[in-house]
């Protein structure tokens, strides 16, 4: 995902000026196309993400736009402050892509994983929160960052992920979109846990359980009226994150419910991971599968809480 | 150079600029007195005799950019734009209150002629760099220029900046620390020594220069061909007297910050001027 979106970059670079590239030490061969193309406007920056975020300020605040590619876990909590402090009070148009948040970087444990990203990115004022679901929509939401307000984080996959996005969606940021129909379960879900998802409500049906799948590709702002009509035609509700179960996706559509729904409330299920450091090592694959949050655990965690509802089906 | 300020005696203009101040602590019964007295002499070297802006259209394309990094010593920066008439003087009485725009750290977008937000140590340069490359890429002259604390500098934020800089060449950036030798606590040589500290910034490619930052005439030396030098950029080291112009403030850390200034505080500092 990390090369599709550079390369939408480099796409915009193209024909705007304002737009400028700034890595901090990032894998060999990283955008050296960029670099030969702009090279006034390539930064390839040491390890140093609190002055790279920094730079970048200085830079929106004299007009550019700038794009700046690191570690998400490093790129986010080393220059919180500057995002606190500097980036979001004044909307400067910085963006940030991250490379490698939530599960991805379970092999090299806790410096890496990064499941609070979404949680402290979405209590900051002006900040928007893009999470895609594959490298196609990353893609289409990518060509919409030029000049989106403020400042964007976007918490890229390793782009693996089969491709659950369809290019007939109509596809904004800050609009959910619906994948599937369904009456009794809506599975709000993002990221790579979209085509979880997916596999999810098809087995599911074969048990007579029919579930909507709603694809918030952006946790901030909330698309809260595609919640909140989807929330007023289910009995369940399912929440589906590669995130902490505090403060992300899950969080954001409780605090959305218990303010503003109408009642009766579905019956809130937030899937995401616990509150515990990460613990062990193994692939992104095998710890969600540890946490629950396969494609088996999903089902699984679904008829649960169907059946306690209503009794064994 | 010696590392002291010899502390010259403040002229008139100087002491009109700490009564400013004063009235701005008289106000809000609060401030940073300690960090703004220092502060003082760079800030009106600078506005009188190095700068290019314009009062009545701060953000003007071509102005050059002053970033207070030390955010603390903004009340010396709010007694310069006063009286430059970046806003009405009245504004320093209504300093930190709901009313005013003033705040006890500064603030872009709110106040006028205020470049960058302050108040969090260890940002200013960072920006700095960015704003300098920005200019570069625009093919624009302006300079810019980012006034840091010595306490300030324990921040390893500065130092990350302090190599990117020098990285590129930006020599249209300035560095201006107000080499007070005192933080919150106390000496800075008790907290956190910075000696060698000319050496360090030399080390780190930045082209060095030591003045006393109360001497008018030896900082109007200084900082009025700016840029210093081409290919690098330059770093000032002021060096300057905490609570400078009170006596009963100066080299005391007390004075860093003070709350509950009430009418015999302020009629003491207003005494001090006589």
């Amino acid at each position: 995902m990390q090369k599709v979106c550079l390369g939408v970059v480099q796409e915009l670079a193209r024909d705007e000026q304002r737009v400028v590239f700034v890595g901090s030490d990032l894998r060999p061969g990283t955008m050296l196309s960029f670099q030969e193309n702009f090279p006034d406007r390539f930064f390839m920056e040491g390890i140093m993400e609190m002055n790279v975020v920094g730079m970048a300020a200085g830079m929106a605040m004299e007009g550019l736009v700038p794009y700046v590619n690191t570690i998400a876990s490093f790129l986010v909590r080393r220059a919180y402050e500057m995002l606190a402090a500097q980036i979001c009070p004044l909307q400067l148009p910085v963006r940030l892509i991250g490379n490698g948040a939530g599960l991805i970087f379970t092999p090299l444990g806790l410096s890496h994983v990064f499941l609070d990203d979404i949680a402290i990115l979405r209590a900051l004022p002006n900040m928007t929160v893009v999470v895609p679901a594959d490298v196609d929509e990353a893609r289409r939401l990518m060509m919409q960052t030029l000049d989106w307000p403020g400042p964007i984080y976007l918490r890229m996959s390793k782009g693996k992920s089969p491709i659950v996005s369809r290019e007939g969606d109509p596809c904004r940021i800050g609009q959910a979109i619906l994948l599937r129909e369904g009456t009794e379960v809506a599975i709000i879900a993002t990221g790579i846990m979209v085509h979880r998802a997916m596999e999810a409500a098809n087995a599911l049906q074969r048990y007579g359980i029919g579930c909507a799948i709603l694809n918030v590709h952006t946790i901030k702002p909330l698309d809260e009226e595609a919640i909140l009509t989807l929330a007023a035609k289910v009995s369940h509700l399912v929440t589906l994150e590669e995130h902490s179960l505090i403060g992300g996706l899950g969080s954001a559509v409780a605090e959305l419910l218990s303010t503003q729904a109408a009642y009766p409330l579905p019956l809130l299920v937030r899937l995401g991971t616990p509150d515990c450091f990460h613990d062990g090592y193994g692939s992104q694959d095998e710890m969600l599968a540890k946490l629950g949050l396969d494609v088996e655990g999903i089902i699984r965690s679904i008829r649960e809480a169907v059946t306690r509802a209503k009794g064994p089906i | 150079m010696e590392p002291v300020s010899h502390s010259p005696v403040l002229d008139e203009r100087s002491r009109y600029l700490r009564r400013l101040i004063i009235r701005a602590l008289a106000g809000a019964g609060r401030g940073h007195p300690g960090s703004a007295l220092s502060l003082v002499e760079i800030l009106r070297v600078l506005y009188d005799h190095a700068l290019h802006y314009r009062a009545d259209d701060p953000f003007h394309p071509d102005r050059d950019r002053l970033l207070l990094s030390k955010g603390h010593g903004c009340l010396a920066l709010y007694a310069i734009l006063a009286d430059k008439g970046f806003f009405p003087a009245t504004q320093l009485d209504q300093f930190c209150s709901m009313e005013g725009i003033l705040g006890g750290l500064p603030e872009r977008g709110r106040i006028p002629g205020v470049e960058a937000s302050a108040g969090s140590l260890g940002h200013g340069l960072s920006l700095g760099v960015g704003m300098a490359l920005a200019a570069r890429i625009k093919q624009k002259k302006h300079r810019v220029v980012v006034i840091l604390g010595d306490g300030e500098i324990n921040e390893g934020s500065i130092w990350e900046a302090a190599m990117s800089a020098a990285k590129y060449r930006l020599d249209r950036l300035l560095g201006l620390l107000d080499y007070n030798k005192f933080q919150s606590w106390g000496p800075s040589s008790k907290i956190q020594n910075l000696e060698p500290l000319a050496d360090k910034w030399r080390s780190f490619g930045w082209q060095v220069h030591e003045v006393d930052g109360h001497d008018v005439a030896a900082l109007k030396q200084v900082l009025a061909p700016l840029p210093l030098t081409e290919g690098r950029p330059t770093f000032v080291i002021c060096h300057t007297v905490k609570g400078k112009g009170f006596p009963f403030a100066e080299h005391v850390a007390a004075w860093h910050h003070k709350s509950n200034i009430g009418p015999e505080m302020v009629s003491m500092m207003e005494k001090a001027l006589e």
